[in-house]
């Protein structure tokens, strides 16, 4: 199921090794979707050259002051690319 | 007197300290690219003349791509739209090619600027603003834009109001991004052929504004 835009979101905690797209300052926080880029094939997998599976990729809104709380101006947002594999759907 | 050195071995004829030179062994990456350039030219699945065209293909490209589309985009208020809603085929509709990457761009407002970072690796917009900045590139750049935006924009001379807000954008995955600056006060009569020589590489990366702005 595809999340509509104004979803809120939370990146899941895992560290798998290797190339991964999700940076780890964005892991454990929550954002909300800003919009549904549509499906693309996992760069995860593509960077090793095995079958790739099309994942969903949202670009994800977050807030400056919950990602770092001593931030100078916490209403700033950071907007990130997140494929639905790095979301944690049963986060509340 | 600035030259009138005494640690003679250090400087060079003209009094300036010599710079390392830049010729250390090939790194292990380095080697197997080579290798593999080598490999596939022998194979017969590259040319050298192929190679070479990509390489002119990429030194081809330059800000001015980039600089062509913001000012199309000040003075055509249609294309604009067409550009905030799907940057790749905009950038498509004035020629230039840029492959299957797909394209972002984000709008400067009165009230929102936008700073553009990929922390991961050094993702750019090549196809419109030719090859990034050595600074782009860099761990201090890249996470320091994401850590403490604000402070990194003002060492780029951008110093922004509390009641603007800043928009990050890290290219973690599959987008590409540009800047679409505010069009500077008092260019209504330029037009877009003038208003893109305003247009700098930094203003569409975020961290700087368009001349006269």
């Amino acid at each position: 199921m595809t999340l509509p835009v104004g979803a809120s979101v939370r990146i899941k905690t895992m560290s798998p090794l290797g190339h991964i797209r999700t940076p780890k300052y964005l892991r454990g926080k929550t954002g909300v979707v800003e919009r549904v880029l549509g499906p693309f094939n996992n760069p995860e997998q593509l960077a090793y050259m095995v079958p790739a599976t099309p994942r969903t990729l949202y670009r994800v809104r977050f807030e400056m002051g919950h990602i770092w709380p001593d931030a100078e101006a916490p209403q700033d947002t950071l907007d990130a690319e997140i494929y639905e594999h790095w979301i944690d759907q049963d986060a509340p | 007197m600035p030259h009138d050195h005494h640690d003679h071995d250090h400087l060079s004829p003209s009094g300036h300290p010599y710079r390392k030179d830049n010729d250390g062994a090939l790194s292990y990456w380095q080697t197997m690219e080579v290798a593999i350039r080598e490999l596939m030219v022998e194979k017969g699945e590259l040319t050298p003349a192929q190679i070479q065209a990509q390489i002119d293909a990429m030194d081809a490209r330059s800000p001015a791509n980039g600089a062509a589309v913001v000012a199309r985009a000040w003075t055509d208020p249609e294309f604009k739209a067409r550009l905030l809603a799907n940057g790749s085929d905009a950038a498509r509709e004035m020629g230039f090619d840029i492959g299957p990457m797909h394209l972002v761009a984000v709008e400067n407002t009165e009230d929102t600027h936008n700073l553009i970072v990929c922390t991961l690796c050094s993702c750019y917009p090549r196809n419109l603003l030719g090859l990034p900045p050595d600074w782009y590139k860099t761990r201090e750049y890249r996470s320091r834009a994401v850590r403490e935006p604000r402070a990194v924009l003002r060492e780029f001379g951008v110093d922004l109001p509390a009641d603007v807000t800043l928009r990050v954008h890290d290219s973690t995955a599959d987008m590409r991004y540009i800047v679409l600056p505010a069009r500077p006060a008092g260019t209504e009569n330029l037009d877009a052929t003038a208003l893109a020589k305003l247009v700098t590489r930094d203003s569409m990366i975020g961290t700087g504004l368009p001349k006269g702005a």
